[in-house]
């Protein structure tokens, strides 16, 4: 531990701050954590992500062990997947859940708001179309009421649909009944999250100290 | 104007009042010289004022006090600026007064155990009850840190303060020690609940700035109880002999009393809980445990010199969730009610009383330095401890409370009846300036409820503070809400980091897991899904919106395709639409070959989702066959009798009374709707084609056992005309055929329902020539429904409506157009 603190001034961890927005210190708890979870290798495979105990009991945890995989989340212009990832791309992930500072303007605060709703989009959104089709909102509403055993799967099926069709009225209003409702586009995602205080529903605090000798 | 009327509503309180007052000596006399002289008459009316007093007067007094709030809510301008709590007192003002020129001496006024045992209660089991739970535990630790911290610094500076200032001179000679100093700061630290709460309520701060001032409001009773009690001990002991040890006793003792007070509340919610398992049979008066154990509660906390306050609040934090589940609906819906009834009724006692003991020449003392000095230290060291305390705070939170709600919270602690109750509790014996100590507590009471009270929403305005958002919930959000709480604790759990959502999830977990096995009934613990209570809400909300919008327009219209329609059927209708184009062909066949008069497409009343979620299974030939016995062996229309039941609301469960009812509502509904609609279209004809359209699904029941449900068709048939098909305008109900049991509509499944066959009575008469007369005359038509709208629930009012409807029978002219082919139908 003591080695790790002392290298907070380390090059590498200069530049990972500047690029994601972590403090040198908050770099150096995650790198640990980054070890602890690859067993002290240089990248990090899905199967570690499977070891985590607690994370097992996650409903959703598979849509978020992929949005480490997914290129979107590591830069604007990349698509697809990867099957492993380094230290970087695991801050740069980690980064969308920085709280945002207290100092920043009204326009910063919307871009990093946009920002976690691209994050969440993009979650929702595993084809990469563009739009988060209603067989894609059924699969994630499906997994939210999946820990809850009472609800079947066709009661999952028709909120998602409720949901879907809720978001149709608002997003899109008046539609003909031969309409079709393709999906939400990222722009309805913002429309519709727009009451939503994103920065503190999609933030969590990083500690400065060392906090991983408490997980398993 | 509306100041005019309700003077006059006082007076004319006062003067019931005051009337009373004018028997009672009168009456007194009475009773002795009757006593006296007359043993043997018996005297046919007498007047036993005595007897009745002590209750007639509180009721009195109750109902003064209601016609006061009346008449402050009767006109909006006011209270639009002046908040409610704030006219009460003043109304206060005016009672005592009219009370003080009858009497010359105030008789009423606010006592400190009537206060503490029968108006406090209510109001906070009611804030327990209805306390946003996560809210409330989410910020609790910025709650506790005022409560706690604040309130010891507003207590120890106020004292030393003012201490401070009478040994510089400021207030002239006054007997006050330091410890008497501190005795009054304590008591009149505490921000009290129920101003807080009358305040904020009316001006929509937003919901986190609201729980901290609300939230420390009530946690910091179990500060001021201590305080005030370890002062009070104090100051008969004297300054000489507090020692180290005794101080060291104050301390833990303030720990026992608050968490011990919280125990209590505790251990009473969960025992609430349990019993609501087991309540489901005496279900009229089970949301009576509520009062009575939230009461025990505080009394239990009060008996062990525990902070009562905080154990009725935690009971209804603690049980709000099992009970509201294992009740049956109604009761929730009654507790919710009468917990309010009570905490209004209370509150607006209460402030009515605080204005009332003011108008008391034997209670004031006045000394402009000592009543000054106060309010200005008060507001003061208020600002300095909430701004130095959220600053602390704001070195942790994720989101940081801002300047203007930090002013907010400063401006809104308001002082109440709580630190006036306490000052009245004062020992004159030990405390001379008692009175001074009172009066001031007054003065601030009113000058936090009123002034303060008056300009906190022309500052939240100035200062732009964030508003409540709007708390309509949609499915999306809710969703969303629970796909962020995983990704949260999701992330927390990869980044190694043991935060709040950490806390939260495991919290989640235990409860789960324990709690709700242990408090749930097992038939609730299924249905104990948020995503799944919006659900469920929702659905609710569009029936009823549905039913509304169908009876504004006269008829149950199929009204929810307008605003949105989503045609899911073109790319995922595989699974769940397939039965619906062979219905679909069949109908329409059938609707082009019998009537090719109707052109006008009529909205279906698209109530089959209910009827196919519920008897699937059901074979359609018994049904029919059931119908058909039903309808034609059963005619005689008993007598609507209303059953008197203490310990049953239901007035009447004869099935086939409320089926004949129901039939026949419907029946003259649809006509007139019918007639209304669609101009020309005889009722005959749909009958018939019903009829026929039964037999063709019959057969195709037989050829497809998958459309289990359709029997239930005709039930939307006789208006089925509509080219609506897959969309319903019930939520999630779009997949017929499919055999799903929506259970957001299985709690609706009343027995009306289960009759859909109003139109096989194609053998009565009398209905469909009367439809037939009232053709012409379609716009009164929809008049004519409110009376009928009515009838579901008494035969009476059912008769009623018939009669008219029959004797019109004989004064309307024949329709003009016939169709040429109805005639031959009628029977």
């Amino acid at each position: 531990m003591g080695t790790l603190q002392s290298s907070a001034g380390h090059p590498l961890y200069t530049e990972l701050s500047e690029k994601t927005g972590f403090s040198a210190e908050q770099i150096a708890v995650l790198h640990k954590r980054f070890k602890q979870l690859s067993h002290n290798e240089d990248i990090l495979r899905r199967q570690h992500f499977d070891e985590i105990p607690d994370l097992s009991c996650n409903p959703i945890r598979s849509q978020i062990t992929e949005a480490f995989f997914d290129k979107r989340n590591f830069s604007r212009s990349n698509e697809g997947k990867v099957n492993e990832i380094g230290f970087e791309e695991f801050l740069l992930v980690m980064s969308h859940f920085r709280p945002p500072s207290q100092s920043m303007t009204q326009e910063q605060r919307e871009n990093v708001r946009r920002e976690k709703l691209r994050f969440l989009f993009n979650m929702h959104d595993t084809d990469n179309d563009g739009t988060i089709t209603l067989e894609e909102y059924r699969h994630v509403v499906e997994e939210l009421l999946s820990r809850s055993g009472a609800l079947e799967k066709e009661t999952a099926k028709s909120i998602a649909d409720a949901a879907m069709l809720e978001v149709a009225s608002i997003s899109v209003g008046h539609m003909e009944p031969d309409e079709f409702y393709e999906g939400i586009t990222f722009e309805h995602f913002l429309k519709l999250l727009d009451g939503f205080e994103i920065e503190s529903k999609m933030s969590i605090r990083f500690l400065n100290v060392d906090a991983t000798t408490l997980c398993k | 104007m509306g100041r005019g009327g309700s003077v006059r509503f006082w007076i004319f309180g006062s003067m019931l009042l005051i009337g009373v007052w004018g028997q009672e000596p009168k009456s007194e006399r009475h009773d002795e010289h009757g006593g006296g002289s007359n043993v043997s008459g018996i005297s046919i009316v007498s007047l036993e004022w005595e007897y009745v007093e002590p209750p007639y007067l509180v009721a009195l007094w109750i109902l003064v006090c209601f016609l006061c709030k009346l008449v402050i809510e009767a006109n909006h301008h006011v209270t639009e600026f002046i908040p409610e709590s704030a006219l009460l007192i003043c109304s206060g003002f005016i009672l005592g007064g009219m009370i003080w020129g009858a009497d010359k001496v105030q008789t009423f006024r606010l006592t400190p155990y009537d206060f503490f045992h029968y108006f406090l209660p209510p109001i906070i089991l009611d804030t327990g009850y209805s306390m946003p739970n996560k809210l409330f535990f989410t910020n609790l630790g910025g709650i506790l840190i005022h409560a706690i911290i604040g309130t010891c610094w507003n207590a120890a500076s106020l004292g030393l303060s003012l201490w401070g200032c009478q040994i510089g001179g400021a207030m002239g000679d006054l007997n006050v020690g330091l410890l008497q100093y501190l005795l009054f700061g304590s008591l009149i630290a505490a921000v009290d609940p129920v101003a807080v709460l009358a305040v904020f309520e009316q001006v929509h701060v937003n919901e986190v700035l609201f729980i901290m001032v609300f939230g420390e409001s009530l946690l910091n009773d179990g500060v001021t109880v201590v305080l005030f009690n370890v002062f009070n001990a104090f100051v008969t002991l004297g300054g000489p002999r507090i020692n180290a040890a005794e101080i060291i006793k104050g301390i833990i003792s303030f720990f026992v009393v608050a968490f011990g007070g919280s125990l209590v509340g505790f251990v009473f919610g969960l025992l609430f809980a349990l019993l609501s398992r087991c309540t489901k049979n005496i279900q009229i008066i089970e949301p009576g445990f509520l009062f009575i154990l939230g009461y025990l509660a505080y009394l239990t906390a009060e008996m062990l010199s525990l902070s009562a306050i905080l154990s009725i609040v935690f009971f209804g934090v603690c049980c709000q969730k099992y009970i509201n589940a294992n009740m049956d609906e109604n009761s929730v819906r009654t507790m919710k009610c009468a917990v309010k009834v009570f905490a209004n009724g209370a509150e607006t006692m209460i402030f009515v009383f605080l204005g009332i003991s003011a108008i008391d020449k034997s209670i004031w003392v006045w000394n402009t330095g000592f009543v000054l000095l106060t309010l200005l230290f008060i507001l003061i060291y208020r600002f300095m401890g909430v701004f130095f305390l959220t600053w602390f705070m704001n070195l942790t939170r994720l989101v940081p409370i801002d300047y203007t709600d930090q002013v907010i919270m400063s401006y809104g602690g308001l002082r109440g009846a709580v630190a006036y109750g306490l000052a009245v509790m004062l020992d004159e014996a030990k405390i001379e300036e008692k009175k001074l100590m009172v009066s001031t507590t007054l003065i601030v009471v009113y000058f936090t409820v009123i002034l303060q009270g008056v300009t906190m929403k022309p500052l939240v305005k100035w200062l732009k503070v964030k508003r409540a958002a709007s708390a309509e919930k949609t499915l999306i959000e809710k969703v969303q809400n629970r796909a962020f709480e995983h990704i949260l604790v999701a992330i927390e759990d990869i980044s190694g980091q043991k935060g709040n959502n950490y806390l939260r999830n495991k919290w989640f977990k235990f409860e789960e897991n324990w709690m709700s096995r242990i408090l749930l009934r097992p038939s609730v613990r299924e249905r104990q899904d948020k995503v799944f209570n919006v659900f469920h809400q929702l659905n609710l909300k569009d029936a009823m919106s549905y039913v509304v919008e169908g009876e504004r327009r006269g008829s149950l219209e199929f009204i929810r395709n307008e605003s949105a329609f989503v045609d899911f059927k073109k790319k995922f209708g595989e699974d769940m639409t397939m039965s619906m184009p062979d219905i679909m062909a069949d109908m329409s066949d059938d609707r082009s070959a019998a009537s090719s008069t109707r052109k006008e497409s009529v909205p279906s009343v698209s109530l089959e989702v209910h009827e196919q979620a519920m008897r699937g299974t059901r074979a359609a030939e018994g049904l029919d066959s059931h119908h058909l016995l039903q309808q034609h062996l059963y005619k005689g229309r008993k007598q609507h009798r209303h059953r008197y039941s203490r310990s049953h609301f239901d007035i009447n469960k004869d099935e086939n009374e409320i089926q004949e009812i129901f039939q026949r509502t419907m029946k003259s509904r649809l006509e007139s709707f019918k007639s209304g609609k669609m101009g020309v279209a005889p009722p005959k004809t749909i009958t018939k084609h019903t009829r026929k359209e039964q037999q063709q699904k019959l057969q195709n029941k037989k050829s497809k056992s998958r459309l289990s449900g359709d029997e239930d068709f005709e039930f939307s048939e006789g208006d089925s005309a509509s080219g609506y098909d897959t969309s319903f305008p019930v939520r999630g109900g779009y997949r017929p055929g499919a055999g799903i049991e929506n259970p957001a509509f299985m709690p609706d499944v009343d027995l009306p329902l289960q009759i859909p066959p109003w139109l096989e009575d194609v053998d009565s008469v009398a209905p469909s020539q009367r439809a037939q007369v009232r053709l012409p005359w379609t716009p009164s038509n929809l008049r004519r429904l409110s009376p009928l709208r009515i009838s579901t629930r008494s035969s009476d009012s059912f008769n009623l409506a018939e009669a008219p409807g029959d004797h019109q029978d004989d004064q309307l002219p024949p329709p003009p157009t016939p169709p040429p082919h109805r005639d031959g139908d009628v029977v």
